[in-house]
């Protein structure tokens, strides 16, 4: 943390003399201490799951849900702080209404991401706020088919075919590369979804998790809908059979 | 506010203006923006006719032509005027077709609003009622009325629903109700087999021969209808609009009509 | 007419837009009436909605219960009633919330005076009759007009039939065009059963002469607070609305069909 005492990391209007913004960095912190999400592109649909951190056990099971819907046909998975990502599903709400009510038609995800991608971004230029202590997946079936965005604290975002945020990051991604995304069912990518965040999930540092899982294709009829219990029932004990056989 | 006393309305001519306390040259042009009055009073365009709706045994069942006039002429002759919102509900419109076009956008993005919130709740006819008579309200409040006369049909929780509300605010909630000339021509054809037998005794079969019938009834009296129309209903299954049926007219009868067929005198 | 049409300022003026104006006002017909007793109210209004001369429903309710002892009944325009209905009961909720327990009778016709004069200059195109029991244990009506101005009477008829209703109440409770019985005075206060069957009879009469009235009466009945259920007795199709075995004003309504033509 060489950022630490030069005093170019109290404001997110100061640069840095080599050029960085150390608290937009910062809000990258907050985002990889959470509980991983990831997102899942595939042939006919998105699969959102996230590692919902549970800290403790008296709170009501399926409580502070990571994952939210924006559209019918748009979900949004965050990892960072809870709080931040609530705002940052409600401006999606008014944006894409926004989008409805101008073109009268759905809204691409990907003008959503461009309108958020913006939002997040002033987040960044005045000493007066803190950048959004977030990375979001947006998932969607629109008129182009399935889509992938994620939008970081920077307001930069890209378009992925997987993508995976959070403390686990990493590992998922690599799984992610491993699977051939563009074949897989939407069905199917749930099977994986569930396998991944399982597999990610640290119990040595993380005791309890939720695993939090969404989906859009065409069995939800192109909406975004939890996934229903008995399937991510299903998914969760391949899970964790998996596991067992990857530990032995 | 304008705090400026000398500001507050004048007499025009300024030679009432006894102590004379302002310099005339600097005295500001008084611009009454409402001179022309505001604008906003309309009138229906492209309209719509009848709505016809009755409850029966299944829930509730709805008809409307698919006409839309531009005054006297049959514009557009393939417009639907049924409307599903939500997974419960199916709204009925006649009068401005543009209005109800406005009202179908802010009632999607009702529905939007509630689904985002995934909270297991969704909206049933009663209280999408409940909103859309707030706007009809609302708006006639404002002078400025969306043109329209809507039913609202439902089903949900095993409860059927049906109510009317107009460009006035004017709600009332019935087991058979018809909007414009069906008010006239096809209500009391409606009521007579309803206030016999109630809803409950009136099987899909029934309800859809008496709309069709009702609906025919229509075409033949009311100039801006059409023997083209669609069939909604909302059961326990949920909304099912049909596409549009056309019907066949029979019109040998006129021939007998004096002034309409071939007599002479 | 004529002379007003003279002067310049109604002259017609050609060049400007011809405006047709909105009117954002209808009239649904319908009847209602109060009769207040010594120690009881009776509220009532016939249940047809209609415009013109189409009957739009036979059942859309003009009066309704506002607490256990307070009974409103709206006649006028159906938007109007039921939008300033929703906000009384709105504003009696708050005063529950605040004060826990419920407005006062005259406390209600007094915040009901604020409501219409409030919207003086676009009314609410509603008259009101209030009835129900004060807090001294008395029967009470109040009526108002449109814009608020209201008193406490006797009785009162309001709506499409009011021209039929009100002049036979005058010489059925007011005793106006009788000459009591040598040595007698005409009583002050009519017993229950008495009153009740005026109303029956009050929306009966109006049903027979009057197009916009009819379809089915409604009746709503409160008794002070220890009063016997004496003038009830015998009553067909009268339903308890209070809590049966409450010692406080008791709450009851009558429906009964009106002839449906």
């Amino acid at each position: 943390m060489t950022s630490i005492g030069t005093g170019y990391d109290l404001s997110a209007s100061t640069y840095s003399p080599d050029g960085r913004i150390f608290q937009v960095e910062y809000a990258g912190k907050a985002v990889e201490n959470s509980g991983t999400a990831i997102g899942l592109r595939v042939k006919d649909g998105v699969v959102l799951a996230v590692e919902k951190l549970v800290h403790s056990k008296l709170l009501v099971p399926e409580a502070n849900r990571r994952i939210q819907t924006i559209d019918r046909h748009i979900g949004m998975a965050t990892a960072g702080l809870l709080a931040d990502g609530r705002h940052l599903a409600n401006r999606a709400r008014d944006e894409a209404q926004n989008l409805r009510d101008t073109y009268r038609t759905p809204p691409t995800l990907k003008g959503v991401a461009d309108r958020l991608g913006l939002y997040v971004q002033a987040y960044t230029l005045y000493s007066s706020v803190r950048p959004f202590g977030i990375s979001s997946i947006l998932g969607a079936v629109d008129k182009d088919g399935p889509v992938l965005y994620v939008i970081e604290p920077s307001g930069i975002f890209y378009g992925y075919h997987g993508a995976a945020v959070g403390k686990g990051r990493q590992l998922a991604k690599t799984e992610l590369e491993k699977l051939k995304l563009s074949e897989l069912t939407t069905r199917e990518a749930v099977m994986e979804a569930a396998r991944i965040i399982y597999l990610v999930h640290d119990d040595a540092k993380d005791k309890e998790f939720e695993l939090e899982m969404s989906w859009i294709g065409d069995e939800t009829q192109g909406r975004h809908l939890a996934v229903p219990d008995d399937l991510k029932k299903e998914a969760e004990q391949k899970a964790k059979d998996a596991l067992e056989q990857f530990e032995d | 506010m304008d705090h400026f006393p000398t500001n507050w309305g004048r007499p025009r001519n300024d030679a009432v203006d006894a102590y004379n306390t302002y310099p005339l040259h600097s005295r500001p042009v008084h611009h009454d923006s409402f001179a022309d009055g505001v604008q906003r009073t309309q009138q229906p365009i492209v309209t719509g006719t009848s709505v016809l709706a009755i409850r029966y045994k299944d829930g509730v069942m709805m008809a409307a032509d698919t006409l839309a006039s531009y005054g006297s002429l049959a514009r557009f002759k393939d417009v639907t005027r049924l409307h599903a919102v939500g997974d419960y509900t199916i709204l009925g419109a006649g009068g401005d077709m543009s209005d109800f076009q406005y009202l179908k956008s802010v009632l999607n993005d009702l529905i939007i609003d509630e689904f985002t919130q995934a909270d297991g709740h969704a909206l049933g006819p009663s209280e999408i009622f409940e909103v859309l008579s707030g706007i009809m309200y609302g708006r006639r409040s404002k002078f400025n009325p969306l043109w329209n006369s809507l039913l609202v049909g439902g089903f949900k929780d095993g409860k059927s629903f049906l109510a009317y509300v107009d460009l006035l605010g004017t709600t009332y909630k019935d087991n058979a109700i018809a909007t414009g000339y069906g008010a006239y021509i096809a209500l009391p054809l409606l009521r007579e087999i309803m206030d016999a037998k109630g809803p409950e005794n009136i099987s899909e079969e029934e309800a859809r021969s008496m709309l069709t019938e009702s609906m025919k009834v229509l075409f033949y009296r009311d100039a801006r209808s059409l023997n083209k129309f669609q069939i909604g209903k909302i059961t326990a299954t949920g909304v099912e609009i049909s596409d549009a049926i056309s019907v066949p007219t029979e019109w040998a009868f006129a021939e007998k009509i004096r002034g309409y067929g071939a007599q002479t005198q | 007419m004529s002379d007003l049409m003279a002067h310049p300022y109604h002259q017609y003026h050609p060049q400007q837009p011809q405006q047709r104006q909105f009117n954002p006002y209808t009239e649904n017909g319908g009847t209602i009436l109060a009769i207040a007793g010594a120690d009881f109210s009776v509220i009532a209004g016939d249940t047809r909605q209609s415009e013109g001369y189409s009957i739009q429903t036979r059942y859309a309710p003009k009066v309704f219960k506002l607490t256990d002892k307070a009974v409103l009944a709206v006649n006028g325009f159906a938007a109007d009633g039921n939008m300033f209905v929703k906000k009384v009961k709105q504003r009696l909720e708050w005063y529950r919330h605040a004060h826990s327990k419920d407005m006062p009778l005259r406390a209600i016709a007094r915040m009901i005076q604020t409501m219409l004069y409030a919207q003086r200059f676009f009314p609410y195109y509603v008259y009101n009759i209030l009835g129900g029991i004060e807090e001294d244990g008395t029967g009470a009506v109040y009526s108002f007009d449109p814009v608020g101005s209201y008193e406490r009477e006797a009785c009162r008829a309001a709506g499409a039939a009011s021209a039929l209703v009100q002049p036979f109440l005058d010489n059925q409770i007011y005793f106006k065009n009788q000459t009591p019985a040598l040595g007698s005075a005409h009583p002050t206060h009519l017993p229950l059963r008495h009153v009740v069957e005026l109303v029956i009879d009050s929306f009966t009469g109006a049903t027979e002469r009057h197009i916009e009235v009819g379809d089915s009466l409604e009746m709503y009945i409160v008794l002070a607070r220890g009063r016997s259920l004496q003038g009830l007795e015998g009553l067909k199709d009268v339903r308890e609305l209070s809590t049966p075995g409450s010692n406080g004003e008791r709450l009851f309504v009558l429906r009964k069909p009106l002839k449906r033509d």
